[in-house]
Parts: structure tokens; sequence; C-alpha cells
């Protein structure tokens, strides 16, 4: 299903952090998203402490909380538009939150809402296998990321991916960055030897033309903290705001 | 199952983000090179006696030993190391690691301080530039080691998401690692984190137990009938215990810090109120609420006030080879005047929570028992915080 949000071309990846100001607005984000033209979207569960974020998604973890959003909630949400939403969604969250659901009552619950894949930023290889092995189970792809650090390990990463591969753009936690340095072209080429599944890239890309650019090195380009913005500045009324802006980033990653 | 490295029965890993992987890899490599190399523990075990002041005594507490009425208390003075705990012992131990790495920058979190000054020490020391990371409610809490470590030349950055607290110190200086990997190594304060660290920081505390098992046969002919130590993430009581984990006849006992009271929110005895997680690097137990959420822990003892404890710890736990008891502030503060009047010792106030478990059980025990507690550090810095809690508002103006 994941295979599916990049077979028209490059895949444009919006991440919505769930429960932001509240479920309801949430609700209309995501169709906003879908109705301009993302390929793919990620679902952000908070968590109390999301280590791999930088201040302006953390926010959203807090305000989200504090807001009252839970795992189960936005299950229930998720329940509620999957019909209408006719794109790939994932979850993107700490492994804590789906440790704690209790790993195979998390994915079924994923299956049975219709999330096809779970990003988990705190799982590096080593430790996937308790989560690999029951999302394999109950039919969830478990995304796979690859760093700019990762050298040798990538082979290892890529031959056991399933989704899409998560291409971390550059070091440090997720946010806006004025430039991408890293030279991808060799992280990517390496990828592509040793598997066939698409990879996109994420951390730092705020405007179409930086969207553009990775996505053409890649098959995707992911797109977070950008979005969070729009959301902190607009709250309730930001779905509009938001639709408006993936349109101008899938238009480009499109183009691409 | 689950990944085998830095396992401590279920508890344990590596829970990081890819970006950090080859970090701690290469971090592990280069401490199984050099950890037995004869030169780096010659150059570590100079700095350890000569700089740091080891070893650290054994006092045998008469006063309060008379007053209790029971077992004789010995107290292994780690307040009396260089810096005032017992965490110079391992950050000297990293800070040479990381320079034989090449490494010319030391990243750290801390929740008193103590941590804080032992690593901007040991940077000053070995001309090593150093930020450390503070939850802005204890760069409150301890306004004298802030400055302390500013006057030692580090940089200290209030963190002020979340809590507050140490746990976001962690958070941001994990989050400082993955920005900055090249030149940085992040000097973790405790038995806590993905591997190697768990195994890294006992490692180098583990000296505190070496010396108390050789002091006390030196001065008793056997061993203690208990070793009791505070524990937040547990270094220091890590260090106390490792040496007697096979000596089956000592209890080894570890003083969480229960805050309020382990029945309300107001708690952070990770053993006594948490479950099974998977937090800042490891699976062990944290205080979290039913969706995995981490809780927003309490302690007066910014060096204790964490939710989540070392994963070797969680293991010594569920084998049954130590016991976690809580203590709240109440029993800490009683406990940081009474050593202070008694002995003449102005303990720690996280040290305090192991001496006022040992003023409960050392009156029940014979008089020809034997407990050890381990001070580990000096209350200097908590002087403010106690009068504070005690209604007198101390300030040197």
């Amino acid at each position: 299903m994941i295979k599916s949000a990049f077979e028209k071309g490059k895949a444009f990846i919006p991440f919505i952090t769930c429960g932001d100001p509240d479920i309801e607005t949430t609700e209309k984000i995501v169709k906003e998203a879908y109705l301009n033209g993302a390929d793919l979207i990620e679902l952000g569960i908070p968590f109390s402490d999301p280590t791999a974020e930088g201040p302006v998604i953390q926010s959203a973890n807090t305000r989200a909380l504090k807001n009252g959003i839970t795992t189960d909630g936005i299950f229930d949400m998720v329940e509620r538009i999957r019909g209408d939403i006719k794109i790939p969604l994932v979850f993107m969250t700490y492994a804590n939150v789906v440790y704690s659901y209790g790993a195979d009552r998390f994915t079924k619950r994923c299956t049975e809402t219709g999330i096809d894949g779970i990003i988990l930023p705190d799982i590096p290889f080593e430790e996937k296998g308790e989560f690999s092995s029951v999302c394999e189970k109950n039919g969830v792809d478990l995304i796979s990321l690859i760093a700019p650090t990762s050298e040798k390990r990538i082979s290892m990463i890529a031959k056991e991916a399933k989704g899409f591969i998560y291409v971390v753009s550059s070091l440090g936690v997720t946010g806006e960055r004025k430039s991408i340095d890293t030279d991808l072209k060799p992280i990517i080429d390496t990828i592509r030897e040793n598997t066939d599944i698409p990879c996109a890239v994420g951390f730092g890309i705020s405007n179409p033309e930086q969207a553009a650019k990775m996505a053409s090195l890649s098959d995707g380009a992911i797109v977070g903290s950008a979005i969070i913005k729009i959301m902190e500045k607009y709250g309730k009324d930001s779905p509009s705001y938001v639709g408006e802006f993936v349109k101008a980033m899938a238009d480009a990653v499109h183009e691409s | 199952m689950a990944g085998n490295k830095g396992r401590f029965g279920e508890h344990g890993g590596q829970y990081i983000p890819e970006t950090l992987m080859n970090a701690v890899i290469e971090l592990e490599e280069a401490y199984m090179r050099f950890k037995d190399d004869p030169e780096f523990k010659a150059e570590l075990d100079t700095l350890l006696k000569e700089y740091a002041g080891r070893p650290s005594g054994l006092y045998f507490a008469k006063k309060m030993t008379e007053d209790l009425g029971g077992a004789k208390i010995y107290l292994k003075r780690e307040d009396l190391n260089h810096t005032g705990s017992h965490k110079i012992n391992n950050v000297l131990g990293q800070a040479l690691l990381a320079k034989k790495m090449g490494k010319t920058r030391l990243i750290a979190e801390t929740g008193a301080g103590q941590h804080g000054v032992a690593t901007a020490t040991a940077a000053a020391l070995m001309g090593m530039e150093c930020v450390v990371f503070m939850g802005v409610e204890d760069t409150e809490r301890q306004k004298l080691n802030v400055y302390r470590m500013k006057l030692l030349g580090s940089e200290v950055i209030p963190v002020k998401t979340g809590t507050g607290t140490l746990k976001d110190a962690v958070s941001e200086a994990m989050r400082e690692w993955t920005r900055r990997i090249d030149d940085t190594h992040y000097c973790l304060g405790s038995v806590m984190g993905p591997h190697p660290f768990p195994m890294i920081v006992r490692d180098f505390q583990a000296v505190i137990s070496r010396e108390i098992k050789e002091e006390i046969l030196k001065k008793e002919g056997r061993l203690p009938d208990a070793v009791i130590a505070c524990v937040g993430g547990g270094s220091n009581a890590m260090g106390s215990f490792y040496d007697f984990i096979g000596d089956k006849t000592v209890k080894l006992i570890g003083c969480e810090a229960a805050g309020r009271g382990i029945d309300g929110f107001e708690t952070a005895a990770t053993i006594n109120t948490g479950r099974m997680g998977i937090f800042h690097g490891m699976k062990s137990y944290f205080c979290q609420d039913e969706f995995g959420q981490i809780a927003p822990v309490y302690s007066i003892s910014a060096g204790l006030d964490y939710p989540g404890i070392g994963p070797e710890h969680a293991y010594l736990h569920d084998i049954g080879r130590a016991e976690y008891v809580p203590v709240t502030d109440d029993e800490a503060v009683n406990a940081f005047e009474y050593l202070s009047r008694t002995e003449g010792i102005i303990p720690a106030i996280e040290s305090a929570h192991a001496v006022a478990h040992a003023m409960k059980i050392a009156p029940k025990m014979d008089k020809d028992s034997i407990i050890v507690i381990t001070v580990s550090g000096r209350g200097d810095k908590d002087c403010a915080a106690i009068a504070r809690y005690r209604g007198e508002d101390l300030r040197e103006e």
C-alpha cells in the first residue's frame, strides 16, 4: 500500500502532529493535505519527551498532550476519516508510546483503522526485532531511517527495509534549515544498490525549492516543522492555510 | 527478540536515533580498546589518586551508631572527593577516553549540578570545550553549581522544555549530540542511556565498592551486612553495589526519591511506582502514564528527580538481588540535618535519602551487624534549598 504513494512520480509527504490544537482540527488538516496533493501523510502521535525533535515539533507535542490527546483518541480519528483519505497513512511516534500500548495490540489497531506503516525514530536497526515481528504479523510496515552518519550501515538497513526508507537529510533534530549540505547522492545510490523500495528525504525542508531539490535526488520529500509552524500560528483556523502550503509544496515536488 | 547489546536481563539496549548509532559503536570500541590498556589505566589511576583524592575514606560513624543503638554504621566518604561528589570518578574516566578518541568537546546533562561541575572540571583540566545542559528549574535550585561550572570555563544552557529538570537536560544533551558528533563526546553522568554508557559508567564507579570491600575487610575482617546508597539514575549506587553483587550475604539497598510520597504524583520513585518502558536510549522502569507518556516526576533533590532508573538496577530488582526503597523529602531533610548535627558531615540531599533509610533500619539490627552508607556527595550546594524548606530565606546580600 505504501508503494502506491510513489507510483505516480515523486511523493510529497507532510507530517502533522495529531491533537494540535485539537483532534477535530487534525481531522480537517489531514483532509486538506490529501485534497491538495499529499501522496502519503505522516501522523505524529505526541510524546512527552520527543528526543529527535527540534523546538517546533516539541511544542506541538506539548500543546497536544496538554489538550488531552491520547493514542486511543488518535486511532478513533483515523477510523473516522480513513474512508475519505485515499492515500497511505503512517504513524510517527516514539518507541514508548507503542511499547506501552503493547506492540502487538498497537499494530493490530493500525491494521483495523487503516494505518500502513510506523516510524519510530528511537528504534535503530539493532533494536527493531521486537517491533518488526509484530508489524509483519499484523501487516504494517516498520519504516527504517538512514542518516548522514550511517555509512557502512546503509546496506544492512536498506536490505531489510519495508515500505519506504526515511533518509535523514542532515545531523541534528527536526526543524527548518537554511540549507541542506549533506551530499545525499552517495547515500541514496547505496540504498538503491540494496533495495527497490522508495526513499524519501526529510529533516529541514521548509520551502518548495528545497522540497523539489530533495525529491529530485530521491523519491520524495517529507516536511514537518514548516507545517507545524502554520498550525501553531493559526490554530483551529489552520486547515486552509496548511492546504495552501501543501499545494505549493506538492506541486513543486511533482514537477521535480 | 530484542537486540543483544548491553542487556541486563530484558533491560538496557540501544534505543537511539540512527544518527547516533555509529557514535555509540565507536565509543564502545574505544572503551574496549582502552579499558585494559596499561597506559590508560595508569593515567586514570594517577588522576583519581592525585587529582580527585582517592581512595575516599570509609569512616566509622561512632556517634550515629551509638545514637541509633543498632548496627555499626560506616560512611563511604565520596563527599570528600574533589568537586564534592562521586561524579568525578566517572567523568575523569570518560574525559580521558574522549581525549584518546580525539574528541575536543564534552557535553553533559546535570540535575543537581554535581555531574556538570565534575565534567566542567575535567574539561578545564584536559583543555576541552564544555557545554552543560541543566533544567531551568534546577538552575534555580542549584545556583551555586551553575556559577561553579561557569567559573570552570563551561557554558551552561538552561533547558526550558518539559518540566525543566534532569530528564529534559538529558533529552537536550542527546539532541545536541545528534547535531555535533565529530568532535563531541557526550559525557553521560549515570548508569543509564544507551549501551555502552551503563557499562562504562558502572565500571568507572565500581571503584567505590572495591574500596569499601578492601577497607571493611581491613577494619572489621568481614563483609558488611548491608550497603545503602541513593538512586536516581543510579551511578553511585551501582558503584557501591558492583563488587558485592556476588557476595550474597551483603544486602544491597537503593533509596529512591519518593518526593511527597509514593501514593501521589509528586514522586520520583521509579521502581516503586513505574513500569517497563523505553526511553532515553534504554529499556528499563519508568514513571509514566497509561499511554506511555513520561511522568513529570518530583523530588526535593534535583539529582534524583528523574523518571527512570539505570537498566542494571532494574535487573538487580527483577532478580531480587537488590532492594529499592522509597524515601520522602521529609525523611531526607531530617536525615540531612541529623547527619550534620550528629557527625558534623553535611551530606548532599541526594545522599541524605540513603542516610534516612539507614536511620530506619539500623536500630532494628544487631549491634555486631554492619551497614555501609555511601555519602555520594557533600551538601553545601543544598543549604539554601533546605533552609527554604524549613521556611528560612538565605540570601547573601
